[in-house]
């Protein structure tokens, strides 16, 4: 087994399924930085959170569709907490619309932060990875795109498929380096993001509920482990069934 | 590292010694050595590239390696680059 050190960045940190494998990955005895954008009260919570179980934790600001600005948060972590190991790309935002309303704006907003941030980060943070000989890179994907197309959300599954597809690229670029990139695809999650949808959408999934985000943590923990190592380009499905 | 103390040799021994790093014995690193004998792949050469750019800030183009078949070639870029 390669030796452990360093930290995990989990982006879009501040809630949701990111707070949840924030909170997870500290358990495991990973030192934190909680990536947030706009919530900086939801990162301080989570940071406050692992640090009051005894964890390492920081708050780090960072637009990830700006790519100086994650230059910085990089730097800045790697100053606090030392090598990001592990990176989880959980940022997303939803602009939803029918194709003829998706103006250039919604369109350009979802895939800059759902792919391109993606992209930016995992770029900077695959290199000191490679060196090492050791590096997880976890992408929050979706059903969405890859999976199942929604109405509505053109900008989001393309986005989301993008993701997936950059997962398996990267992943077979640095797989004998010891770094290995996946993806998980939740479905319907009980989050912000999924507030307003009809409970009769969560009757249909085969589970009969929506999921929580610390199920989805679970399993982010699982390729985040030192006994995935032979997991690489994969996507993990988490949706009560919904795809099967 | 100052401008005077840079020559061919200290670069090839500095890109020897990367070589080195990313996988290939140190014995087996010799000018007519194959990239492909050595079995150094691309990201090796990312890596190496990445190297040179903070040892002596020149930053590499994925082209610059595009002829490039042995290690005297890598350090004849390099070089060609950096003097």
């Amino acid at each position: 087994m390669p030796e452990r050190r360093g930290c995990a960045l989990v982006t879009g940190g501040s809630r949701g399924i990111g707070a949840a494998t924030a909170r997870v990955l500290a358990e495991d005895g990973w030192p934190i930085a909680v990536n947030y954008h706009e919530d900086e009260a939801g990162a301080v919570a989570v940071v406050e959170q692992i640090r009051h179980s005894g964890g390492t934790a920081v708050a780090v600001a960072a637009d990830v569709s700006d790519r100086e600005a994650v230059e910085r948060a990089f730097d800045q972590v790697e100053q606090q907490l030392g090598l990001v190991a592990v990176l989880v790309n959980n940022a997303g935002v939803t602009s939803d619309g029918l194709v003829p309303q998706l103006d250039p704006a919604r369109w350009t907003a979802v895939l800059e932060t759902n792919l391109s941030g993606a992209f930016w980060t995992s770029r900077r943070a695959v290199m000191p990875m490679v060196r090492n000989r050791f590096g997880r890179i976890v992408n929050v994907a979706s059903i969405v795109g890859a999976r199942i197309a929604n109405p509505g959300q053109a900008n989001y599954a393309a986005a989301k498929a993008g993701l997936v597809g950059l997962t398996r690229t990267l992943a077979k670029e640095v797989a004998h380096r010891g770094v290995t990139v996946n993806a998980v695809a939740p479905g319907l999650i009980r989050t912000r993001m999924t507030n307003g949808v009809d409970s009769a959408v969560a009757r249909a999934i085969p589970v009969r509920r929506a999921g929580e985000p610390h199920e989805v943590a679970h399993c982010v923990r699982f390729l985040v482990s030192l006994e995935a190592g032979y997991v690489t380009g994969a996507t993990l499905v988490v949706d009560g069934g919904m795809t099967a | 590292m100052s401008s005077t103390e840079i020559t061919a040799q200290t670069i090839e021994d500095m890109i020897f010694d990367a070589l080195a790093q990313v996988g290939p014995d140190r014995a087996d690193i010799k000018r007519e050595a194959t990239l492909e004998d050595l079995d150094v792949d691309s990201l090796d050469l990312v890596e190496i590239a990445q190297l040179v750019q903070e040892t002596w800030g020149i930053e590499l183009d994925p082209q610059d390696f595009i002829d490039v078949r042995t290690v005297g070639d890598a350090v004849d870029v390099i070089v060609a680059l950096v003097l």
